[in-house]
């Protein structure tokens, strides 16, 4: 980490060298708010002097302690110390982040970048609210994980894994069935209202898969919603939304969460000995959205936060906070990717291939459940 | 108030010379100088109470794209919406039933005990737990008898497991225990003024008259007491009907509450296209709540007619 970090002030201070003789020749000056790729700017030196002069970058609903963000941004701050961040609403959802985009249209406070989950990339999308823009990395990103202009693109994101403190399960977890097991009396949780929360959405995904298999589990929630119930029945599961006080306090001792948001429970308190496993039976995958917004007050400041997001040492700090960004595949096959975080991230079950639920599946699995999780009672 | 505001008026509308204009300009410039003090309680209820609850009304009957449209109070009516109103409904009723019940004996104990330092502790106590909710609420409770809360623990000790029955604080009749936690309270601040407003005396004058107990109670003590425990009632039950954090917290919707669904609807990370249901449901409530605010109000009134005299 620290080698990357210093190789990354050594390459800013040899563009900040170059930027000056860049200047010096007659670029043509773009539109900061119509750049679509770093060519617009004549390279990363004229976008970073475009964001030198701004000198202010607004951000939303980006927890400190939700993959890694806290240091995330820390480092951007150190590596342009002219640049203020205003972090605004940390702990707020994707509806939010879409709200204060709309309703701050104009205003010098209004966010300049989003990080949302896709129904809301998509339909920001479809509403006119970002600007495209493609990163330098842009090859790296896989096809079906960015729009093809440039609207939005896929950032970090996980799997769906059972998170266990030891101290408290003698016996470890290894699969979703097993949660049935009345051993488990009282102990297994989720990460919220499923309807409300994206995490706990995939939790009920990753319990239908492990009930009817990959493709009928993700076409039809049902089944996990059935299943989920028939842990209620057995008395295992908790309809208590976890957070770090439930763990520390020993309410749930089990929850079925991302695996990159379970770090905070392993901090929660020096008595738990927290643990992830992958179930063996489901592994659901999914990823958050980075877009820009089309009216930022800061728009060469949004588009340097992307360039530095997709660099290999933002991309190598998501992974830090043990989340998986999305160029892991391409920095490994280079040998950029950290080796040491890469290690730590939690095992998938051998020969496993990660199922990542469509729009598609996702909007319908939404649909049904509104129906029926209201009724799990 | 108004006897004596009215006094100055004549007296300087007579000297201007039967001049009403200037007459009118002073009682103006006097209505605004009595009320000045209270602006900003004024722009506070226009900004948190009366502009939310115009664009909730406003959104509520405005389509995805814009247009007017019934759709909305459509779908926040069909089904599994729908269960979501009974279940809130159902849960204000039995918390408001329990706080009440509880609520009223304990303000009535408290009364006739007649110890003075005992009604004050009760009456600053009930006033902070009443106004305790929220998150903090669901912890307190999770802490305490969740399953590895305090008292579990340690009635586990000397052999009582509370969650060897059906027990369970994630559900109905979770929330209406953890419920009780500041409608007991509210129910005693409220009625606390009524009971202590049943004075003595007609009681020794119904014992003289040769009135039981009994009937004291039938044609005096309850009637006099109704409208303000009914009253009570309907506050207790738009306080529980309306609370949204401890249910989110404890149930994570698997209880179908109105607040929690247009938490999901409206706030959500999950459902993207659905918020004007949110708001449709929110104008369901709004009406639900103003139907047993005005209750209370006019039960109130009835109550406090007769604790004046």
């Amino acid at each position: 980490m620290r080698i990357s970090r210093r190789s990354g002030l050594l390459v800013s201070g040899i563009a900040t060298a170059l930027a000056a003789s860049v200047m010096l020749a007659p670029v043509q000056a773009a539109d900061s708010s119509t750049a679509t790729s770093l060519a617009d700017f004549g390279g990363l030196a004229g976008l970073e002097a475009k964001c030198k002069a701004e000198g202010q970058l607004n951000v939303i609903a980006l927890p400190r302690d939700w993959a890694n963000y806290g240091e995330v941004i820390d480092t951007f701050l150190r590596k342009y110390p002219g640049v203020n961040v205003d972090s605004q609403n940390p702990e707020g959802s994707s509806a939010q982040e879409l709200a204060a985009v709309r309703q701050l249209k104009g205003s010098n406070r209004a966010p300049d970048v989003v990080d949302v989950g896709l129904a809301y990339a998509i339909s920001g999308a479809a509403e006119g609210l970002f600007a495209p823009y493609k990163v330098a990395t842009w090859e790296d990103i896989p096809t079906g994980a960015k729009e093809k202009n440039g609207l939005w693109f896929m950032d970090y994101g996980g799997v769906i894994a059972i998170g266990y403190d030891a101290k408290r399960v003698k016996v470890a977890p290894k699969s979703i069935k097993d949660l049935a097991n009345p051993i488990y009396k009282n102990q297994v949780a989720l990460n919220g209202n499923p309807t409300a929360a994206n995490a706990a959405l995939h939790g009920v995904i990753a319990a239908s898969v492990a009930a009817a298999g990959a493709d009928k589990g993700v076409k039809d929630i049902s089944n996990g919603v059935n299943l989920i119930k028939s842990w209620k029945k057995a008395g295992t599961f908790l309809p208590v939304q976890a957070s770090s006080a439930t763990v520390a306090n020993g309410q749930t001792p089990i929850t079925l969460d991302w695996d990159y948001l379970q770090g905070k429970y392993a901090k929660s308190s020096t008595k738990v000995q927290w643990k992830k496993v992958v179930p063996s039976d489901a592994v659901i995958g999914g990823y958050y959205v980075q877009a820009i917004n089309k009216t930022a007050p800061n728009p060469a400041c949004a588009r340097l936060w992307m360039e530095y997001l997709y660099s290999d040492q933002g991309q190598n700090l998501w992974l830090a906070g043990g989340a998986r960004p999305i160029r892991l595949d391409a920095m490994q096959k280079k040998g950029t990717a950290n080796k040491k975080y890469v290690a730590d991230l939690p095992k998938l079950p051998a020969g496993a291939k990660v199922i990542f639920p469509t729009f598609d599946q996702q909007t319908k699995a939404k649909a049904d459940l509104a129906k029926l999780w209201g009724k799990l009672n | 108030m108004t006897e004596s505001n009215q006094l100055p008026n004549k007296v300087a509308a007579t000297k201007s010379g039967g001049n009403n204009v200037m007459g009118l300009e002073f009682n103006s410039n006097k209505v605004f100088f009595d009320y000045s003090g209270l602006i900003p309680f004024f722009i506070f209820a226009l900004i948190f109470i009366l502009v939310p609850t115009i664009s909730v009304v406003f959104f509520a009957f405005k389509g995805n794209f814009g247009e007017w449209t019934l759709e909305n109070l459509r779908v926040a009516l069909r089904e599994e919406y729908l269960s979501s109103l009974i279940g809130s409904l159902r849960l204000g009723f039995f918390s408001a039933i329990t706080g009440a019940f509880f609520g009223f004996f304990t303000a009535y104990a408290v009364s006739i005990s007649g110890r003075k330092k005992l009604q004050r502790v009760v009456s600053t106590a009930s006033g902070v737990f009443a106004n305790t909710g929220g998150v903090p609420l669901a912890f307190f409770f999770i802490a305490a008898v969740g399953n590895y809360g305090l008292v579990t623990v340690n009635l586990n000790k000397i052999g009582i497991d509370i969650y060897s029955g059906s027990f369970t604080l994630f559900g109905f009749s979770g929330l209406v225990l953890v419920y009780l936690y500041f409608q007991i309270p509210l129910m005693v601040i409220v009625t606390y003024p009524a009971i202590e407003g049943l004075k003595n005396e007609w009681r020794e004058a119904a014992v003289n008259l040769g009135a039981s107990k009994f009937i004291f109670w039938k044609y005096i003590g309850v009637p006099l007491l109704v409208p303000a425990i009914t009253g009570a009632f309907l506050l207790l039950f738009a306080n529980a009907f309306a609370a949204y954090a401890t249910a989110n917290v404890l149930t994570s919707g698997t209880l179908p509450l109105l607040p929690v669904q247009i938490g999901s609807l409206v706030n959500g990370n999950v459902i993207a296209d659905q918020t004007n249901v949110g708001m449709a449901m929110g104008l369901e409530m709004i009406i639900v709540v103003s139907i047993a605010m005005a209750g209370y109000i006019y039960l109130d009134r009835r109550t406090s007619k007769w604790r004046k005299k």
